[in-house]
């Protein structure tokens, strides 16, 4: 298991405990109760050091190398009742956006994610999450499918940011993802979209126009990355800290600006730790949504997603 | 071998990059250095007799060429930033809004008029670079939203002329939220099926056009403006690797295949009236 630097406290508890049980199996002492003490001192540090956490250590977390990306989730919550499907029918086939039909428990659903990679080749093939335009027309293609078959789309967002390469240029980048907000906005069926690590400005939000946008706990969803606008507002990558804490990327922060529906909160110790636990968190916010959103007329969901975007600002008169 | 060596770079910002209209008498042309009288220059819509060069220009400019005997109803003109974040970087956001404010004569980065061209009816929403970059905060999401409330509720088209380097940072996930706001309301305006006119100048990046600049039932532009979504330099950063000539240029982007048709800003009045007329149901 990776370890960030301010979970040390946490790295050095576990390291203990592991020694202790070593010391046991050797010396065939009983170490039960020194163990079960460090073990319970491990959980109090994590509850407090984890209900304590700064800006910048959130977006550390949505960057956990451990943390669970896309496919781990559909692969829980649909309990691989899922079919991949393929291609934007016009240029190729993004891998740093996936998606398919699958079901949670009896619904069918349409599930489209930005997916990372674990290891160094990984990361290569998925583009390190960051989409072409093809990946965001897959996504429309797809979300337009479930239109035509009155499924649900839930959207699992997790990226740095669209591409900014020359090949994203000339196949219209930007295009791409104003055709996902303007065609998304008026979608006519439910929509729910989950940040579940990095929400990362227009590459975000190109698969990020729900009629419930949710975030997970530890994860930040802004204009753009703590470090990029370090380096713009402050000419240096330094003040990245900062940074985290004025743009208020944060699951609070957002919610208190009434800019998302909800938080879903992780287990302790964050998604990484636990993520069975965390897939199942997901999945009954899903449900939980799903069922009301399911129920709404298709015409006033519509409405009602539009109302709420265009509500989104604040201005002086 | 000269017999002065310069030890210290003295100004090293090159003139050329100047792009503000200049004031005073003569205008010099930015890109061929073609003198010309201010007068004259303006007359010839702020483009160059001599190589078409066309200068930046803000929403006075427009408004003047476009609409008829320059009369126009301006909507919503004292709407500008609140400061939702207590936004503070090397300053405080208050404190650049007032400053721009000063600085420019505007209220934001973008004016909003209704009037007439060419004897149509018109509602014209033109962003202002010269305002903190053209950048798009919660006053440029809500102007715009409102500019489509009036061509809804008077049944007119929509010009929205785009000059932006994109999202304005001190408004952070607010102003993000600016390009899901105004591509929702584009819906209503297609649903009524009023035309939506999109015109790209020079420069239109970042989440303007990775919303509304890309959104019209036309895409047009003006000679050699600059479009994209990531910023040049950001590319070449990516890429490793010099861009190509011409890159993220109006001609780039109408080859592959993004724009209806770039117009010569001294043409873009009658081109727009004939669309109009085209259009009308």
């Amino acid at each position: 298991m990776n370890f960030l630097d301010f979970e040390k406290p946490v790295s050095d508890l576990i390291d203990q405990i592991d020694k202790q049980k070593q010391i046991g199996e050797k010396s065939k002492v009983d170490v039960s109760v020194a163990v079960r003490q460090l073990e319970l001192k491990l959980e109090e540090t994590r509850k407090t050091l984890y209900s304590n956490l700064t800006p910048w250590q959130r977006v550390q977390l949505s960057r956990h190398p451990d943390r669970p990306y896309s496919l781990a989730y559909i692969d829980s919550i649909t309990d691989k009742n899922f079919v991949e499907l393929f291609g934007d029918r016009t240029v190729k086939d993004d891998k740093a956006i996936i998606g398919g039909f699958g079901f949670i428990d009896d619904q069918s659903v349409m599930i489209i994610g930005q997916q990372k990679g674990s290891t160094t080749k990984q990361r290569q093939y998925r583009n390190f999450g960051m989409a072409n335009p093809e990946g965001y027309r897959k996504a429309l293609r797809l979300m337009k499918l479930a239109e035509k078959f009155n499924k649900p789309v839930i959207t699992l967002i997790d990226t740095p940011g669209a591409y900014p390469g020359l090949e994203a240029e000339e196949r219209g980048q930007g295009e791409a993802i104003a055709r996902n907000l303007f065609e998304m906005s008026k979608l006519q069926v439910p929509i729910i979209c989950i940040i579940i690590g990095e929400g990362a400005s227009g590459g975000a939000l190109g698969i990020g126009i729900g009629d419930r946008v949710l975030m997970l706990e530890n994860t930040w969803y802004s204009v753009i990355s703590p470090e990029s606008c370090s380096s713009i507002l402050w000419r240096s990558w330094d003040y990245k800290e900062k940074a985290a804490e004025v743009l208020k990327l944060t699951a609070e922060d957002m919610l208190s600006q009434k800019l998302i529906d909800g938080i879903i909160r992780e287990p302790i110790g964050a998604a990484h730790t636990q993520p069975e636990k965390m897939f199942s968190i997901v999945k009954s916010e899903i449900k939980k949504h799903l069922s009301t959103l399911l129920k709404e007329d298709r015409k006033e969901l519509v409405k009602k997603r539009i109302e709420k975007f265009c509500s989104m600002g604040v201005v002086m008169e | 071998m000269s017999w002065f060596k310069r030890i210290k770079e003295g100004i090293t910002t090159s003139t050329t990059e100047k792009k503000e209209t200049p004031e005073g008498l003569w205008h010099k042309c930015p890109s061929c250095k073609h003198i010309a009288p201010s007068k004259e220059h303006a007359q010839r819509k702020y483009v160059c007799e001599q190589c078409g060069y066309h200068d930046r220009i803000g929403s006075a400019e427009y408004f003047e060429i476009l609409f008829d005997n320059d009369q126009f109803i301006e909507l919503n003109p004292n709407l500008s930033s609140d400061d939702p974040l207590h936004f503070v970087d090397t300053k405080k956001y208050t404190d650049r809004i007032v400053e721009s404010q000063k600085k420019s004569g505007l209220k934001d980065a973008i004016r909003t008029a209704a009037g007439t061209v060419d004897g149509e009816g018109l509602v014209i929403a033109c962003m202002d670079f010269s305002f903190i970059g053209g950048s798009m905060g919660s006053v440029v999401g809500e102007k715009i939203s409102r500019a489509i409330d009036y061509c809804l509720a008077h049944k007119l088209p929509l010009l929205l002329i785009s000059k932006s380097g994109g999202a304005r940072m001190m408004e952070a996930a607010y102003s993000l939220m600016q390009m899901a706001k105004t591509s929702a309301k584009l819906t209503l305006l297609a649903e009524a099926k009023l035309p939506y006119i999109s015109l790209l100048t020079d420069p239109t990046t970042g989440g303007v056009t990775a919303s509304y600049a890309m959104l019209g039932d036309l895409n047009i532009s003006e000679p050699g403006a600059l479009i994209g979504f990531a910023g040049p330099r950001v590319v070449k950063e990516t890429i490793g690797k010099d861009l190509p000539k011409g890159f993220q240029t109006a001609e780039f982007v109408l080859e592959h295949g993004f724009l209806d048709f770039i117009v010569d800003r001294r043409e873009l009045k009658t081109r727009l009236g004939m669309v109009l007329k085209m259009l009308k149901i």
